[in-house]
């Protein structure tokens, strides 16, 4: 049997003490597209830290194919897992090119040069992900989304079976936010397993396979999207009514009129 | 702006290596034998390959060759310093991930001046001086070291939530500590000492020669470097994320905060803190050659020995047979060029 992507055991997850995730038991196979909802604080980047290995967990286990991330060589867990983080500070002048083939590094940490192999996975990456055009560019003079597309492209170009990302979808126009979610989806037709943290509910469904909730309070929810998706848990996790509305073949998902239910205290009200 | 098709695209990166590292070899060479040339009694070009031979020879021979022998051994410290100053320029810039870094930054000259002037003040011979600002250079760094740790830690394990800024602020506050010290013992020096230990701020090269150490620790850290070049790139980019490439960023920051350290000792032991090498050299040669430590970290360590040794020969010509403390000359070149390119860079970011 093969073992999960991603399977994880008790795990627990706390943040400056306060608890975010309480014995989460998860698994991912091959194929499978997750989206990670919750709402802002309640531990969706923690989780995917912890799982891609840069922090360890406050509690259980986290194995990847079958073996604790702990036991992993740095080098072979780079080829088996890539991470998006949710933003970048570009502090030097690198060309696009150069940032994504930089993702070739574990294949080949004691090659001075890059091989014309990495070259040509790194244009094709870039040429998926629609910034070939910017190869040359300066990263610091891009856009927003601009940066955000290269920064996918270096994932692709990491050409790993698991990937892990952080709000993709940040900065992205609707037609790129679109396209990288079918992006996405086509990967795990063709057997890899994505893990991606987002708030667009709508997004989540029409791209992912499985959604993983988190309450904040350490309570959390895992399973199909059929599954988990409901507006009552939807509404509860998020702390916001949730209308799900059927429209022909679609589901959309819309915040339902709030009454009294806001988030936000009242603008100019000092007392 | 047209993309090389893949395979062109990689030769042509290292053939314009290679002809860059050529290019700055050959300057370097020129700036030695200018070096050599110049100065207030001219050394006539046809006694030149005699007094050469017999500097090959080990045994300096008649006019030329005494002359010879004094200011290549001099241009050899000045360009091991320039070299060590302007690679440890780049490391530290890379460490802490910020282009406006220098060696000092992190309170390193600071410390070595502490102990420098403490030699002087009490009239200590040459050796001592330069023993005290290693013993100065290597205290500050292990207490930088010791109260800074957590920043130079594993990225693996560790509990981390991007850079903390810890090391480069400690850094920052000792060498504030050291500055303070500094300046007590300037106030309190007698006037007759005060003249040797302002040049040894400024940074003077006056009376240095063939020295082995500076280029083994040089050759080393060069070495060293360059295997980790690809490393310090990614790292560069993606600072703590480096660790999803499989980089130990916790062991190459290690690194680079011993080997930055180690050069910055060495070369202001051989110079006394010399300005601007350090800061403006990385950033002339990433603004020439781009920002890939392949090829920064080689001509950075080219541009900045070939630089100082100008400097120098400048300093001991200009105003001959009164010798400038070199650490004038290049603040005062290396201002404007810095202000430029700064210029530059802003008009091509607009």
């Amino acid at each position: 049997m093969i073992p999960p992507m991603i399977s994880t055991q008790d795990l627990t997850l706390r943040v400056d003490g306060r608890l975010l995730v309480e014995r989460l038991d998860w698994r991912v196979h091959a194929g499978e597209s997750w989206c990670v909802i919750g709402p802002n604080g309640a531990g969706k980047s923690t989780l995917l830290r912890t799982v891609a290995g840069l922090r360890a967990p406050d509690g259980g286990s986290v194995a990847l194919a079958g073996k604790p991330v702990s036991d992993w060589a740095l080098p072979a867990l780079a080829r088996e897992r890539a991470y998006l983080a949710q933003s970048r500070g570009d502090a030097f002048a690198y060309r696009v090119i150069e940032t994504v083939l930089m993702a070739r590094h574990p294949y080949h940490a004691d090659r001075y040069w890059e091989g014309s192999d990495d070259h040509a996975a790194a244009e094709a990456a870039l040429r998926t992900l629609d910034v070939a055009h910017l190869a040359e560019r300066d990263v610091r003079t891009l856009s927003g989304g601009e940066r955000q597309r290269v920064a996918i492209a270096a994932l692709l170009a990491q050409d790993t079976p698991l990937l892990l990302l952080d709000e993709p979808a940040n900065a992205l126009d609707l037609a790129h936010q679109v396209a990288v979610t079918e992006l996405m989806a086509r990967l795990c037709r063709e057997g890899r397993a994505v893990v991606s943290v987002g708030h667009d509910l709508n997004l989540a469904w029409s791209g992912a396979t499985h959604a993983l909730l988190l309450n904040g309070d350490g309570s959390w929810h895992a399973g199909t999207t059929q599954d988990v998706m409901r507006p009552e848990l939807l509404s509860a996790c998020l702390g916001h009514p949730i209308a799900a509305i059927v429209h022909g073949a679609r589901t959309v998902f819309l915040p339902d009129a709030p009454a009294a239910v806001t988030k936000l205290a009242p603008v100019g009200n000092t007392q | 702006m047209s993309v090389l098709p893949a395979a062109s695209q990689r030769v042509h990166n290292q053939r314009r290596t290679l002809v860059v590292l050529s290019a700055l070899v050959f300057l370097a060479l020129l700036a030695l034998g200018a070096a050599g040339l110049a100065g207030s009694v001219p050394v006539p070009v046809a006694d030149l390959p005699q007094a050469f031979a017999s500097l090959v020879a080990g045994e300096p021979d008649g006019m030329s060759g005494t002359l010879l022998d004094l200011r290549l051994g001099r241009a050899s410290s000045a360009f091991a310093t320039g070299a060590a100053l302007a690679l440890a320029g780049v490391m530290m810039q890379a460490l802490v991930r910020n282009p406006l870094a220098d060696p000092y930054v992190l309170g390193v000259s600071a410390g070595a001046a502490v102990g420098a002037l403490a030699a002087l003040l009490f009239g200590a011979a040459l050796w001592a001086v330069d023993l005290g600002a290693l013993a100065g250079a290597i205290g500050i760094s292990l207490l930088l070291y010791l109260l800074a740790r957590r920043d130079l830690g594993g990225g693996r394990g560790a509990v981390r939530t991007g850079e903390s800024g810890v090391l480069l602020l400690t850094g920052v506050v000792l060498a504030s500590a050291c500055m303070a010290l500094v300046t007590l013992m300037l106030s309190v020096a007698p006037e007759s000492r005060l003249r040797g230990m302002v040049f040894w701020m400024i940074g003077d090269l006056a009376g240095s020669s063939w020295r082995l150490l500076p280029w083994i620790v040089l050759g080393a850290a060069v070495l060293l470097a360059l295997r980790r070049a690809r490393a310090l790139n990614v790292m560069a980019l993606h600072a703590d994320a480096a660790v999803a490439l499989g980089i130990d960023v916790g062991a190459e920051r290690r690194f680079l905060f011993l080997c930055s350290g180690l050069l910055t000792a060495c070369a202001v032991t051989t110079g006394g803190s010399i300005g601007f090498v350090g800061l403006v050299v990385p950033h002339a040669c990433r603004y020439a050659f781009g920002p890939d430590h392949r090829i920064l970290l080689p001509a950075a360590t080219l541009v900045g020995g070939s630089f100082l040794v100008v400097a120098d020969t400048l300093a001991r010509t200009v105003l001959a047979p009164q010798q400038l403390p070199v650490g004038v000359l290049t603040s005062l070149i290396g201002v404007p060029v810095f202000l430029f390119q700064l210029h530059q860079l802003h008009l091509r970011r607009r």
